[in-house]
């Protein structure tokens, strides 16, 4: 028996061998990571890692004797050349490595600036994992100017580190506001007026036309033909989905791996989760950046792989920390409607819950952990209270999580 | 060295001798503590590391601040008179002896 092969030691690619361990399965399992690490949080890279304030030890997901204690082969700083589906083996080298399931978590890279405009500057940095932190922050000195371009949580959580530290910031996003893709208007509003109070320069309908220097990037000519200086540039512009050995093995794609609801791609002996993996859900097909997702998703395949027949159906919920605002978001908002305000119970706590007609569909928290789980609550059992309810302070939030 | 001990919900037992300066919650997830799902990590941000903390113990922790209080408002089994996230523990000489006991679900 061949066993269980997973490429990409990240999020899902440690959920997945874990769960499996967990419900008993015993056959031989393999984690492939290209990284030179054990799997690892990222949260963190964009928050107290970068700020100095965690030890790299505490990144990590397990300890390093985990993997030997559950009988899990963890091969780090290994990339497979290609996946082999008539033979049913993975490339390495010379090697093949035989699987009866292949499982892909092999997660997302980030777009860079083009080289035409000058990406390929020194001093040019985005924001994935522990090598690109390693190599940014010891550059990112007090008083140092740093040119953060895009305006979504990475960005904007870079920012606010940055700030923290005494660099000068300062913050553009090429659409008419931050958070555009993934927030309302009101809780763009909220950030907005947080990064500004902080002292960053944010200026939203404003693209890079070029970065400028020679060898070392020393600003930028903005698309408004205005100019900025920068010691330091970051893009915080997206991802794309790490499908390379997927399009190779000629499997199907669809804004990444597309999976059917258990998981699967288009070879039946194939799997995929995590960020790199396109899934059906309520009538569309969605990919999810979050630890949520990489995790529910990983557990459910594991679960399938063996044998089960579970279709992912994700909760999802999302954290962002900027300054001293914790942002908690759960559901998805996509095709809202209608957004209600609701002040929380603490001095500076909001949420803005999403109704599409007069189904919630998702909430942001800011600062407000009571509003957060109450809305997780209603989310999970697909219960909408009456909008003008919600919007009263006075009303107990308790007393309609139990309606 | 710090004692600690974690009641899993089946009544598994673990006695710790664990490092200063992690967390509670990092201390059983790393030691395989059945129930310290801790999915964000130690963000303050899942509530899955939800724990009931000794009745003995519970005047002698630091005391919550205010995202601590407010997600165990609401969290699934939430006991206000012992319940506390993990996380939100550091590991110091001051709590040599600890004792909590995991909960039977987390969400
Ligand atoms: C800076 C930052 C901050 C974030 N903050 C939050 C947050 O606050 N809250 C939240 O919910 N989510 C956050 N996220 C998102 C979250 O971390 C990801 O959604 C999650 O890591 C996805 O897990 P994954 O396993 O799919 O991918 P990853 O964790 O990226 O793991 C994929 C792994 O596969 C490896 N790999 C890729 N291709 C190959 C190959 N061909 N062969 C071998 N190995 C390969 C990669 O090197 C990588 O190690 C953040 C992400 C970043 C980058
Ligand atoms: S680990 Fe998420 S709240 Fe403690």
């Amino acid at each position: 028996m061949s066993g269980i092969v997973v490429i990409g030691a990240g999020q899902a690619g440690c959920a997945l061998v874990a769960k499996l361990r967990a419900l008993d399965h015993d056959g031989p399992l393999t984690l492939l990571g290209a990284e030179p690490h054990p799997p690892y949080q990222r949260p963190p890279l964009s928050k107290k890692y970068l700020l100095g304030e965690m030890p790299r030890e505490r990144l990590f997901l397990r300890p390093e004797a985990f993997y030997a204690d559950q009988g899990i082969t963890l091969r780090t700083g290994c990339a497979p050349d290609a996946i082999d589906r008539a033979a049913r083996c993975v490339r390495i080298g010379d090697e093949r490595l035989p699987y009866d399931q292949l499982v892909l978590t092999t997660g997302a890279t980030p777009r860079r600036l083009p080289n035409m405009i000058g990406g390929g500057l020194d001093g040019v940095f985005t924001l994935r994992g522990i090598a690109d932190v390693d190599a940014l922050a010891p550059r990112m000195r007090p008083g140092a100017r740093l040119l953060v371009v895009g305006g979504g949580y990475i960005g904007l959580e870079a920012a606010a580190v940055a700030r923290g530290l005494g660099l000068q910031v300062t913050l553009i996003e090429a659409a008419p506001r931050i958070l555009q893709r993934v927030a309302a208007p009101e809780t763009s509003d909220y950030f907005r007026a947080l990064h500004r109070a902080h002292g960053v320069d944010l200026r939203e309908g404003t693209g890079l036309a070029r970065l400028l220097g020679a060898g070392h990037v020393t600003g930028a000519e903005l698309s408004d033909g205005s100019r900025v200086e920068a010691d330091l540039v970051l893009a915080g512009i997206g991802v794309a989905p790490n499908v390379a050995l997927a399009e190779a093995a000629g499997l199907p794609l669809d804004n990444g791996i597309a999976v059917d609801k258990l998981g699967r791609t288009g070879d039946p002996h194939i799997w995929a989760a995590g960020d790199c993996a396109s899934f059906p859900w309520r009538d569309t097909r969605v990919r999810m950046e979050s630890v949520q997702n990489a995790i529910d998703m990983a557990e459910c395949v594991a679960t399938n792989l063996l044998g089960a027949q579970t279709p992912y159906d994700p909760q999802p919920w999302f954290w962002s920390d900027q300054y001293d605002t914790k942002l908690q978001i759960a559901g998805l908002n996509a095709g809202y409607t209608r957004v209600v305000a609701r002040p929380g119970a603490r001095a500076g706590s909001l949420s803005h819950w999403y109704y599409a007609g007069d189904r919630l569909i998702a909430l942001d928290a800011m600062n407000d952990p009571r509003a957060y789980m109450i809305g997780r609550r209603l989310l999970a059992r697909d219960t909408s209270p009456d909008p003008a309810l919600l919007a009263a302070p006075e009303t107990d939030l308790k007393a309609l999580a139990a309606a | 060295m710090v004692k600690i001990t974690y009641i899993e919900h089946d009544g598994t037992t673990h006695a710790l001798d664990l490092a200063e300066g992690l967390t509670v919650m990092e201390g059983g997830r790393d030691n395989g503590v059945e129930g310290i799902v801790a999915e964000c990590g130690g963000a303050c941000a899942c509530s899955t590391c939800h724990v009931y903390v000794a009745p003995d113990w519970v005047d002698r922790l630091p005391p919550m601040d205010p995202m601590e209080e407010d997600m165990l408002d609401f969290a699934p089994g939430s006991d206000p008179a012992r319940s506390r996230l993990s996380c939100q523990l550091k590991i110091t000489a001051a709590l040599d002896g600890l004792v909590v006991e995991v909960p039977e679900e987390q969400a």
